[in-house]
């Protein structure tokens, strides 16, 4: 495993609180943690993604209820080409908390999170949707906003052509 | 015309192509069709600052069958095109669409896989309304604009005199 390198423009988030529990309770799945204007990042190994996302919502100290957000972005060029980012939120604590786990190409997939929080469900089909990433257990993985029949690739991955590859131009109704 | 000042003050002298087309641009029905910001403006065009109705064309209708203007009022995605050309198709004649915005014009800057480039692409457009989005006033111009055009329409044509340009006249 490559040394953990905090990006360029963030600061070391190693001490918060939150690091310091997901640390101490996953020490190998841990990588790193850092901070952009007082928002936590966690990174992590896409292998212990299910086991960490039950912890930070059944700790009572943690708490995270509400899965505001997954997303993802292609690095390409890169070894291990996609990063996706989950964030949570606790709302009786009022507190944040983001994840990130990288996923390479050759083996696109990492588990699915829908069977902590319901809500991730549809967040996860939009991922699966837009960047070809696959997530294993999803109780209904198929594609959210293009059409179940679009064949022309993943339209946020980087080689993706910005005009797509005709599928904008061809009407195959009647006009 | 020859008959004008001949008869007394409460006749008017038309042709009958007049009256129809005079009747039809002061009963234009909107279909409720907003797709994007565009929409905002257009729901302020009706509201009553601005007042469409005074137009004739204020009453927006939910149903095709009820309404002879499409006015596409925003970004047109790939996966929305079946669905206006269906509410087109569903429109009794004569009908009319605007296409309002940039947007529906020619994309406008949404140069992507997913947007088409210009509503005209699959449905036969009357008046483009330039903006991002357009003032409602602008809208209101396309709409006296799209009048205009109405009272050039040949309704009433000569059996003999039937081809395919005086039918794409009359529609």
């Amino acid at each position: 495993m490559k040394p953990f390198r905090i990006p360029e423009g963030m600061e070391n988030g190693e001490n918060h609180v939150l690091a310091q529990k997901i640390c101490r309770c996953f020490p190998e799945a841990y990588l790193g943690a850092t901070l952009f204007r007082g928002d936590l990042s966690v990174h992590i190994q896409r292998e212990e993604i299910v086991s960490i996302c039950r912890l930070l919502r059944d700790d009572a100290d943690l708490d995270f209820d509400y899965p505001v957000h997954i997303t993802s972005v292609d690095y390409m060029g890169e070894a291990e080409r996609f990063e996706v980012v989950y964030e949570f939120f606790s709302i009786r604590e009022k507190r944040q908390i983001r994840l990130k786990t990288r996923v390479p190409e050759d083996d696109c997939c990492i588990d699915s999170v829908t069977g902590i929080w319901q809500g991730a469900n549809y967040l996860e089909r939009e991922v699966y949707d837009m960047m070809g990433i696959r997530f294993t257990n999803h109780p209904d993985l198929q594609r959210i906003l293009l059409p179940d029949d679009y064949d022309e690739g993943y339209p946020l991955r980087k080689n993706f052509p910005m005009q797509g590859r005709g599928w904008r131009d061809s009407f195959d109704f009647p006009h | 015309m020859g008959l004008t000042g001949k008869f007394e003050a409460n006749y008017v002298t038309l042709k009958l192509d007049q009256a129809v087309n005079w009747a039809r641009k002061g009963s234009l029905w909107p279909m409720v069709f907003g797709l994007a910001c565009c929409a905002i403006e257009m729901i302020a065009a009706v509201a009553s600052r601005y007042d469409m109705d005074r137009f004739g064309a204020g009453i927006f209708r939910g149903s095709p069958r009820q309404s002879d203007l499409l006015i596409v009022s925003g970004t047109v995605c790939r996966r929305m095109a079946p669905v206006i050309r269906k509410v087109y198709d569903q429109m009794p004649e004569p009908r009319y669409v605007i296409a309002m915005g940039s947007c529906a014009t020619s994309g406008n800057f949404y140069d992507t896989y997913s947007v088409v480039q210009g509503v005209d692409r699959f449905v036969p457009v009357d008046i483009y309304v330039p903006g991002c989005p357009p003032t409602p006033e602008a809208l209101l111009e396309g709409l006296m604009q799209l009048q205009k055009q109405i009272m050039k329409k040949k309704v009433f044509v000569k059996r003999d005199e039937i081809t395919e340009s005086t039918l794409k006249d009359s529609a």
